[in-house]
């Protein structure tokens, strides 16, 4: 047992003779390829748009590429509260999410640990929620909060909302269906980190007299470290890029826009692809500079 | 055991309660499809078991699940087909580029939907092809694909290379050896990679709504419903993937445990 698990923390030297050749190559050509075709040059697509000016026939959404820097300006200036907001809200939710999920994910990993049938049921109903489609939950969460909703009514009854206040549509609201939809990304990571921690290890932070906090936060903690990250990112770059929860269709109103509502629109309703596209580019430039620092720290092997 | 205890009953009182917070909608979605509603789903009326029995009432609930189904099955065999093969190739080959091929694969995991979306049907514009059943597949195809890989891989990874040896040693050819001893070994975690690719085709919106044009799917229904109200058939059809994904999943995990203790003794 201990080799399987300690081949599967590093795969390549476990292997037996390594064969290089021809096989790899047709093994990866059509998939790397499918890759190229589909997300790769699309992003070069979108860069393009991005460029792109209004063409000359006038007809709506019809653009001509035209080196136009001046839809990022146009783009910036016309959506900096939605540009802000997003990392705002993404920045909030992570860390909120990242409160809530670590004890849930210690205490499968570690305390759960030799039940397996209860670490079974809990790992279960981490991802439970994935099998409900997410626009069904958010909507669910909607109702309950909706005005004259049970909850509301209480909230105003014992005198915490004043008879005009409301949940939807406030920062509150987007917030929490934002940390509500991301636990499970958050929890499964850590979870994955802590069920490999070596347990003696903490012991032996115990053995050196160190006090229960102090065995957490030098030992446990950094040892998970690498699921938070992963989750960190699993959490952050999702949310920077949703729109369902902050749509006013759900827990939001147009005071709550995100990057993603404003794609959205300009994309798929008022059809300027240009501006859209802008707005994407700069959302993955965004992302891009985050995901890099971790490569540079963690290396390509371990990012799969 | 451990020095570290948030005392005995506060840490697992936490997790009771946070399990409970995290099932609030899906019991609410559920409870909700019984509901003997008229216009809107929103108050409750009364119990029935009408929308259960004629879900297909409401057509387009109908339409938009089996296109949903659809979808899934198609970019699930495809991107378990291409991500297969890449996993064994990163696995047990060594190949230049290894670094580049990595990257390439972790970048749609890394990108937010709506760029991928966008990304996308900015191309097909480029390219003028309309949006309709093929490119939502091609859509799904690709940003399930890494998905896939990364599942697999780990299986690939467990497999012992002593295995396919003895079967050449026993004088097989390539061919045999993949389809008899390497494909068997690898197919539960194939299995696993497609169940993932499955749920997350279904699921998805974002990358949908951008590329499928005027086809609807059980997700985009469901957002364009939102506006009105959703009627309590999304609800019955919600409810029921639900209760059909949890069942595969206890089958699995029971069907492992008992492995598990076979081979234990």
């Amino acid at each position: 047992m201990a080799f399987v698990a300690l081949g599967q923390s590093t795969p390549q030297k476990q292997q037996g003779p390594v064969k290089t050749g021809r096989i790899a190559l047709v093994l990866l050509t059509p998939g790397l390829a499918y890759l190229g075709l589909f997300f790769i040059t699309p992003l070069i697509s979108l860069i393009t748009t991005s460029l792109k000016a209004p063409s000359d026939s006038g007809l709506i959404g019809r653009y001509d590429f035209a080196f136009e820097l001046g839809n990022y300006a146009f783009a910036i200036g016309q959506y900096a509260p939605q540009i802000f907001r997003s990392f705002t809200y993404a920045l909030i939710a992570t860390v909120v999410a990242l409160l809530i999920s670590y004890p849930i994910a210690y205490f499968i990993g570690v305390k759960a640990r030799d039940k397996p049938l209860l670490q079974g049921l809990l790992l279960t109903l981490v991802i439970a929620p994935f099998f409900i489609s997410f626009l069904l939950r958010t909507f669910a969460w909607k109702q309950i909060f909706s005005n004259d909703s049970f909850v509301v009514n209480f909230l105003k009854n014992i005198g915490i909302f004043g008879p005009d206040a409301n949940i939807i549509g406030t920062d509150f609201a987007v917030v929490f269906g934002l940390v509500y939809n991301f636990i499970p990304f958050m929890t499964l990571p850590i979870y994955a980190s802590l069920d490999r921690l070596d347990i003696r290890l903490v012991e032996a932070g115990g053995d050196l007299y160190a006090n229960p906090a102090t065995t957490f936060w030098k030992i446990t903690f950094p040892l998970s470290l690498p699921g938070v990250i992963s989750g960190t990112l699993l959490t952050f770059i999702p949310i920077s890029g949703d729109y369902v929860v902050a749509s006013r269709d759900f827990l939001g109103s147009s005071s709550t826009a995100m990057i993603g509502n404003v794609v959205e629109t300009n994309f798929l309703r008022i059809q300027d692809y240009p501006t859209a596209s802008a707005l994407s580019v700069m959302l993955m430039a965004t992302i891009v500079v985050m995901v890099s620092a971790y490569v540079r720290r963690s290396g390509t092997d371990d990012l799969l | 055991m451990t020095r570290f205890s948030l005392g005995k009953y506060l840490l697992p009182t936490y997790v009771a309660l946070t399990f409970l917070f995290l099932m609030i909608p899906i019991g609410y979605t559920f409870v909700f499809s019984f509901n003997d509603s008229i216009k809107s789903n929103i108050i409750w009326r009364g119990f029935t078991l009408d929308n259960w029995l004629d879900v297909c009432d409401q057509a387009e609930v109908c339409t938009a699940f089996s296109n949903s189904i659809l979808i899934a099955v198609s970019a699930t065999a495809v991107s378990t087909v291409l991500g297969t093969m890449i996993a064994i190739a990163l696995v047990r080959y060594r190949f230049k580029f290894r670094s580049a091929t990595n990257l390439l694969l972790f970048l749609p995991l890394a990108t937010p939907e709506v760029v991928m979306g966008a990304g996308l049907a900015a191309q097909f514009l480029d390219f003028g092809w309309p949006k309709g059943l093929p490119t939502v597949i091609i859509a799904h195809v690709m940003f399930t694909l890494s998905f896939v890989v990364v599942t697999v891989k780990a299986r690939v990874a467990t497999l012992d290379p002593a295995l396919e040896e003895a079967g050449r040693d026993l004088y097989a050819n390539p061919a045999q050896v993949f389809m008899k001893v390497t494909l068997p070994l690898l197919l539960p975690g194939i299995l696993a990679a497609a169940m993932l690719a499955f749920a997350l085709s279904f699921d998805d919106f974002i990358i949908t709504q951008f590329n499928s044009g005027a086809v609807d799917t059980f997700p985009k229904f469901v957002y364009t419903a939102a506006a009105r109200g959703i009627p309590p058939e999304a609800n019955v059809i919600g409810s029921f993937v639900f209760i059909v994904a949890i069942a595969i999943v206890v089958t699995v995990q029971v069907r492992a445990s008992l492995k598990r203790k076979k081979l234990a003794k």
